[in-house]
C-alpha cells in the first residue's frame, strides 16, 4: 500500500474492516466531520452518518451503548477522543465490557474496540496527556493494544476488529503525523499477542512500546556507536503480552530495561521485569532496569513537561550503566 | 377498591388475568424460596428480593415478544422469570450450582437468560440503561423489529447514565420502554430525601420522551400501560417512559430487616401488595378461591422441586473459573 501516516493508517484499515463486515460501526464524538485528529476523515460520507455515528458528549453511554450493541451481535469501534475521557466511562469499561462475558457465563459476547489515545501532546497538561494501560492490563477480560507504527496501526486495528472479545485500543497522539510502509492488506493483519524485534542485539534487551519505541530505537543507534549492541523489542500487545519472545530475547543477552512513557510506578514495566526475575533471576547478569515517568501529573510548559518525559539521552545512560561489566 | 365492571370481562381478559396471578404467584414463590435459602446457607451470595413489585415485571412482560430484549436490576429475578426463563437454572444458579444460567459464575445479580432475550440484570445501579440503548441502537442499525424493555429503580434517577442513556434514546429515535420501577427506597435510605425536583417522569419529560405514571401494583393498569407505550414504540415514534409506583415488601437484601422504616408503611404495603389485589378481583370475576388455592400449590411444587434439586446438583467443575474470560492469552496465575 506504500507510504501512510498512522492516521491514515488506522482510518484506511477502519474503512477496509467496514467493507469486508457490515456488522462494523463506528460511534464516538464528532466523528461526522472525522473525529478530533482526523483518523475517520471522510468515512461517514463513504458509509453514512448511521455506520460512522456522532455522538453526544455522553462518555458513559458511548461506552455503555457499544457494549448493549455488542451484545446484539454488532462490532462497535467506540471513540474516546483522550484515553483521559475514557475514565468517564470506567463504570461501562470495566465493569460492563470486560465481564459480561464470564458474569453470564458465556452467553455474552462482547466484540468492541475502544480506541483511548494516549500520551504526551505537547502541552496538553494533565488531563489529555495521559498512559494508562497499565490499568486496563490489571483488568480481566480486556486486551490492550498500543501500537507504534503506522503498519502496526492498520494491522492491529484489523486484528482488534476482529476480535471476539473487548479491545482498549491506545494510539499515541504524537505519532498520527509518523510515515511509514504499510504492507498490502492481505498480509497486513497483525497478530494480537506478538511483540516485534524492531533490532536485533547481544548486549542487552529493551522492552518498549508506543511512543518510546521511537525514542528507544534511537538511542540503540546512539548506544551502536559506542560499541553496545542492543536488542529493542516493540510489545504491541500489552495483554496478553508475548513473554515467550522477551523471555527467549533475555536468556540470550541476560540483561533487561523496561521502558514505558506511562508513569513508572505500577506500570506495565514492573509486570515484564517481575516476570523476567521470578523465570531467570539466576542467569541475569544485571539486575532489571525501569524507566518511565516520575509519579507526576503531566505539566505543561515545555520544559517541564519535557522534565517528565523518557529521553533517548535517559535510555543510553542507563543501558550503558546496564551493561557495564 | 373498585372492583367496578369485573364481572364484565371477556374470557380472553379473564384468561390473561389468571395468567398475571399466576406469573406473579411464581415470582412471589421464587423470591420466597430463595430468601429461605439464603437464610439456610444454600444460596452464599446476596439476594435482592422484588416480593411486592411482581405486576411491574408481569404487566410490562406481558406485552413483550420472546425475541423483544429485556435489561433488569440488581432485584432481577422477577423481570428474568417474567420474560420467559425457566425456574430450575434460576435456582441453580443462586445456589451456584452446575446447570445454573451463568454456569455458577453470576449469581442472583448477574442472572440472566440470553435465550429469551433478557441480557442481563446487573450489579451496579443504572448501568443497565446505557446498555439497554446500546441494544436497541444494535436494532435500529440492522433494521430489525424488536423492541428494549430496560427496568431500573427510582434510585438510578440520580446517576448520570439515566441522563445520558435517555437522552441517548430521544436523539437517535430509538425503540426502547424505559420503567421505572420507583419502590421508594434507594437501599436503606428514602429515595424523596435524596432527589430534587419532581423526580423520574418529570426528567424524562424534560427530554421530550412521553411519560405515564401507573400504580405499580395494579397489574392491569401495568399491562394496560404498557401495552399502550410498547404500540407506539413498535409504531417506531422512539422511547416511552413508564414510571410505575410500587412497594418493596422486604429490605433491600434479604439480609436487611428494614429497621428503618415503619410499622405502619408496611402494613399499608401488605394491603396495597398486587398478588391480593388481583386476586380480590378475580374473586369477584367469579373465579373460585379452590381454583387460586390449586394455583398456588401448582406454582409452588414447582419452586419446591427446584429448590429440591438445587440443594442436590453439585457444585460446577473448579476449571469453569478460568472459562468465558478471553480467547486470547492465558488467565491461570502460573502461567506468569
Amino acid at each position: 500500500m506504500g507510504k501512510m501516516t498512522y492516521l491514515e493508517a488506522s482510518c484506511q484499515a477502519l474503512a477496509d474492516e467496514m467493507k469486508r463486515d457490515e456488522l462494523v460501526w463506528a460511534v464516538g464524538e464528532d466523528l461526522g466531520r472525522g473525529g478530533v485528529f482526523g483518523q475517520y476523515k471522510g468515512l461517514a460520507e463513504q458509509f453514512g452518518t448511521d455506520r460512522i455515528a456522532d455522538a453526544p458528549i455522553s462518555e458513559s453511554c458511548i461506552m455503555g451503548a457499544a457494549v448493549g450493541a455488542a451484545m446484539m451481535g454488532s462490532r462497535p469501534v467506540v471513540e474516546m477522543r483522550f484515553a483521559d475521557f475514557a475514565l468517564c466511562a470506567t463504570d461501562e469499561l470495566i465493569n460492563q465490557a470486560a465481564k459480561a462475558r464470564y458474569m453470564f457465563g458465556g452467553q455474552a459476547r462482547v466484540p468492541l474496540v475502544v480506541r483511548h489515545p494516549i500520551g504526551m501532546w505537547r502541552s496538553s497538561a494533565a488531563q489529555h496527556s495521559q498512559s494508562l494501560e497499565a490499568w486496563y492490563a490489571h483488568i480481566p477480560g480486556l486486551v490492550v493494544v498500543c501500537p507504534a507504527t503506522p503498519a502496526d496501526n492498520f494491522g492491529l486495528l484489523k486484528s482488534a476488529i476482529r476480535c471476539d472479545d473487548p479491545v482498549v485500543y491506545m494510539e499515541h497522539k504524537d505519532l498520527w503525523p509518523l510515515e511509514g510502509e504499510v504492507p498490502n492488506e492481505s498480509d497486513a493483519v497483525v497478530p494480537l499477542g506478538k511483540a516485534r524485534v524492531v533490532r536485533s542485539g547481544n548486549d542487552a534487551t529493551l522492552v518498549t512500546w508506543s511512543g518510546m519505541v521511537h525514542v528507544a530505537a534511537r538511542a540503540a543507534t546512539a548506544l551502536a556507536d559506542l560499541g553496545i549492541d542492543l536488542e529493542v523489542i516493540d510489545l504491541r500487545t500489552i495483554w496478553p503480552w508475548d513473554k515467550a519472545c522477551v523471555l527467549a530475547s533475555v536468556e540470550r543477552t541476560s540483561r533487561l530495561i523496561v521502558v514505558h512513557e506511562a508513569v513508572a510506578v505500577g506500570g506495565f514495566g514492573a509486570e515484564i521485569a517481575a516476570t523476567i526475575a521470578s523465570r531467570l533471576h539466576y542467569s541475569l547478569a544485571a539486575p532489571i532496569v525501569r524507566l518511565g515517568a516520575p509519579r507526576v501529573p503531566i505539566s505543561y510548559a515545555p520544559p517541564l513537561e519535557d522534565a517528565l518525559r523518557v529521553t533517548d539521552t535517559q535510555i543510553v545512560e542507563a543501558v550503558k550503566r546496564l551493561v557495564r561489566k | 377498591m373498585s372492583v367496578a365492571n369485573v364481572e364484565n370481562l371477556s374470557p380472553d381478559e379473564l384468561f390473561r388475568w389468571r395468567e398475571f396471578h399466576r406469573a406473579m404467584l411464581r415470582i412471589r414463590l421464587f423470591e420466597d424460596a430463595a430468601v429461605r435459602a439464603l437464610k439456610e446457607k444454600l444460596v452464599p451470595g446476596p439476594v435482592h428480593p422484588s416480593t411486592g413489585q411482581e405486576a411491574v415485571a408481569v404487566g410490562v412482560c406481558a406485552n413483550l415478544h420472546k425475541s423483544d430484549i429485556l435489561l433488569s436490576t440488581h432485584r432481577g429475578h422477577g423481570h428474568t422469570l417474567a420474560k420467559g426463563a425457566d425456574i430450575l437454572p434460576m435456582m441453580l444458579e443462586l445456589f451456584g450450582k452446575q446447570g445454573g444460567y451463568c454456569r455458577g459464575k453470576g449469581g442472583s445479580m448477574h442472572i440472566a437468560d440470553f435465550s429469551v432475550g433478557m441480557l442481563g440484570a446487573n450489579g451496579v445501579v443504572a448501568a443497565n440503561i446505557v446498555i439497554a440503548v446500546g441494544a436497541a441502537h444494535a436494532i435500529k442499525l440492522r433494521k430489525s423489529r424488536e423492541i428494549v424493555t430496560c427496568f431500573f429503580g427510582e434510585g438510578a434517577i440520580n446517576r448520570g447514565p439515566f441522563l445520558e442513556g435517555l437522552n441517548w434514546a430521544r436523539v437517535f429515535g430509538l425503540p426502547v420502554l424505559f420503567v421505572c420501577e420507583d419502590n421508594s427506597y434507594s437501599a436503606s435510605t428514602r429515595t424523596q430525601a435524596m432527589t430534587a425536583g419532581e423526580g423520574a417522569s418529570a426528567r424524562a419529560a424534560s427530554m421530550d420522551i412521553p411519560t405515564a405514571e401507573v400504580d405499580g401494583n395494579d397489574v392491569v393498569a401495568v399491562d394496560q400501560a404498557a401495552a399502550r407505550w410498547l404500540d407506539e414504540i413498535r409504531a417506531g415514534k422512539g422511547p416511552r417512559f413508564l414510571h410505575a409506583r410500587t412497594y418493596r415488601l422486604t429490605g433491600h437484601t434479604a439480609a436487611d430487616a428494614a429497621p428503618y422504616r415503619p410499622q405502619s408503611e408496611l402494613d399499608e404495603g401488605l394491603l396495597r401488595e398486587p398478588i391480593r389485589r388481583l386476586a380480590a378481583r378475580l374473586t369477584n370475576a367469579g373465579v373460585t378461591s379452590e381454583e387460586l388455592v390449586a394455583v398456588a400449590e401448582n406454582v409452588g411444587a414447582e419452586v419446591e422441586e427446584a429448590y429440591a434439586n438445587a440443594k442436590l446438583a453439585p457444585y460446577p467443575n473448579v476449571s469453569v473459573a478460568f472459562e468465558d474470560v478471553q480467547d486470547i492469552g492465558d488467565p491461570r496465575l502460573e502461567a506468569f
